[in-house]
């Protein structure tokens, strides 16, 4: 019987992974969410005649990796089961309980894997909720994918590389950008020289950017403490302390962002484990070099849906995943993986994200008042409350709480709801533990879940 | 109606489609999302449950889940990952 392989994931990751499988014979399933595939990082335009920007406008320096990504799967799909437009909501030990086109299917699969990327990591500030305020990915899938800005005069907020691309892309098409402000020191450009040089040209464009946002202008203010974005029903300006000093920033929309998150759902529902990483400062599936998932055979993630390493570590992991899902079928494999240039990866990624850290230290001060979680507006406050009362851990919090019990599932406000806890318990945001993943991971009509009942 | 929040930079040679905002005739371009055609035009999306506070979305990506609307037929709609279509008849307001 032919084993039946299932991917999850239509970005760098899976694409490669799925690649790796046809060239060795197999033909796997590949499952996508969005209607065409690339990922977040190498997504495509809407299929609508009039849309008019190439490669080059839409992915900058990246544009020979899109177009190989794209072309790539080009040349599997015939080989491919694929269905795009389809979300994967819950997953059994022998299925995906899928959601697509309004219609619930199950997909039986032997071996998975799962390539899902990740998303912005949130920390609140005050007026968070307004209209205006987006996640800086988001921002930059608006530009990207439908050619508008989230405002007419927008600040950036955060840390983390992506927080230069995006200033620099929006200041680019012609977007008044107010400012760029981060948390990390130096910018983020200072610290651990060594593990920036494992990635030397990635670094570079960094600097590219900030020296691109600088010559136009443009305020690039680091080490600096949000306070908080005003306005009554829209932004108004946000004001951020810069060395214990108030100043304001005029602006109709914010684009916030400090690094980004594995999304790590459907991993956990698959069966994975999870560790604390240090130098993520996040709770991530635990795999071997190969990606297997440790403790539950079949399993096999790739991709920064287990830890973030960025596109270009994102392609190799894929193939990995794949090399060792080929191998544990008895299939001698054609080609080698790539691992010395992956270990350079993963070195980099922890320079960045020393460089460039959570800032975990906001969440002490962040006011009472301030909204937490934005789906059934738990406040700071709240959540300090419930540790008053004795609570110690994040799952009893959110059952005390309602934090993290809405629609995302915690999946924006998980990170900071943590760091809150931890910050008025006074121990290691690892030690409040995370909040458990509970299907559907994605709202699904009514009529979806029905075949779920026990 | 006021000024929308967003703002269109790029792409704007589409064609032209008409849907129904609140029963309001409403222009949007062909392959817009249903927030991009709303947020064009307005300044937020919805009102939040429980506070009546408005909002516009999150994270445009489909995780957030701060950005559904309905169809006049009463569907849930997350307005990011929704295109726009000619006629679509969507409601803001419960």
């Amino acid at each position: 019987m032919n084993t039946r392989v299932a991917i999850v994931g239509g970005g760098p990751a899976g694409i490669r992974a799925a690649e790796r499988l046809v060239e060795h014979g197999l033909s796997p399933i590949l499952l996508d969410e969005a209607p065409r595939i690339g990922g977040r990082i190498y997504q495509q335009l809407p299929e609508v005649r009039g849309f008019r920007r190439d490669g080059k406008a839409l992915y900058g320096f990246e544009a020979g990796k899109a177009e190989d990504l794209h072309a790539a799967f080009a040349r599997i799909q015939p080989q491919l089961d694929y269905r795009p437009g389809t979300t994967v909501f819950d997953i059994a030990s022998d299925r995906l309980i899928t959601l697509g086109d309004g219609r619930r299917e199950e997909i039986a699969y032997d071996r998975l894997i799962l390539a899902t990327g990740a998303m912005d990591r949130i920390m609140p500030l005050p007026g968070w909720t307004l209209p205006g305020v987006f996640a800086l990915g988001g921002a930059q899938i608006a530009l990207k994918h439908q050619g508008c800005a989230i405002g007419h005069s927008v600040v950036f907020l955060g840390s983390g590389p992506l927080l230069y691309l995006a200033a620099y892309q929006y200041a680019k098409a012609g977007v008044n950008v107010a400012a760029v402000l981060t948390t990390a020191p130096w910018l983020g450009l200072g610290a651990n020289l060594l593990g920036m040089a494992a990635q030397a040209k990635t670094a570079a464009k960094g600097a590219y950017y900030v020296a691109k946002l600088l010559s136009w202008r443009i305020p690039v203010i680091g080490s600096v403490r949000p306070a908080r974005i005003m306005g009554r029903d829209s932004v108004e300006g946000l004001e951020v302390l810069v060395d214990g000093r108030l100043r304001q920033f005029d602006c109709d929309a914010v684009a916030l962002g400090y690094g980004l998150k594995s999304e790590s759902q459907l991993a956990e529902l698959a069966g994975a484990q999870f560790v604390f990483d240090r130098a993520q400062n996040q709770w991530l599936p635990e795999i071997d070099d190969h990606g297997r998932a440790v403790g539950r055979d079949g399993l096999y993630l790739a991709g920064d849906g287990a830890g973030i390493q960025g596109a270009d570590a994102a392609e190799l992991r894929g193939r990995i995943a794949a090399g060792a899902l080929l191998q544990d079928l008895g299939i001698a494999l054609k080609d080698a993986g790539d691992f010395g240039t992956l270990k350079r990866w993963h070195r980099f990624r922890v320079a960045l994200e020393q460089a460039m850290p959570f800032p975990s230290h906001l969440a002490a001060d962040l006011p009472d008042a301030s909204i937490l979680c934005r789906c059934e507006n738990i406040t700071a406050g709240e959540v300090r409350a419930a540790a008053d009362q004795g609570l110690r851990e994040i799952n009893r919090v959110k059952a005390a709480t309602r934090l993290g019990m809405g629609r995302c599932q915690g999946r924006i406000c998980g990170i900071a709801g943590a760091e809150v806890l931890a910050a008025k318990l006074g121990v290691s945001v690892d030690s409040v533990g995370r909040l458990r993943a509970q299907p559907p991971v994605k709202p699904v009509p009514i009529e979806a879940l029905a075949g779920d009942a026990p | 109606m006021g000024r929308g929040q967003f703002r269109r930079v790029a792409e704007r040679e589409r064609r032209r489609i008409a849907f129904l905002l609140d029963g309001v005739e409403t222009e949007a371009l062909e392959g817009d999302t249903v927030l991009i055609a709303i947020l064009t035009t307005r300044a937020h999306l919805r009102m939040a449950e429980f506070t009546e506070a408005p909002r516009a979305g999150f994270c445009l990506m489909g995780a957030c889940q701060d950005c559904w609307v309905a169809s006049a037929d009463g569907r849930s709609l997350r307005a990011c990952t929704t295109y726009v279509a000619e006629g679509m008849a969507i409601v803001t307001r419960r």
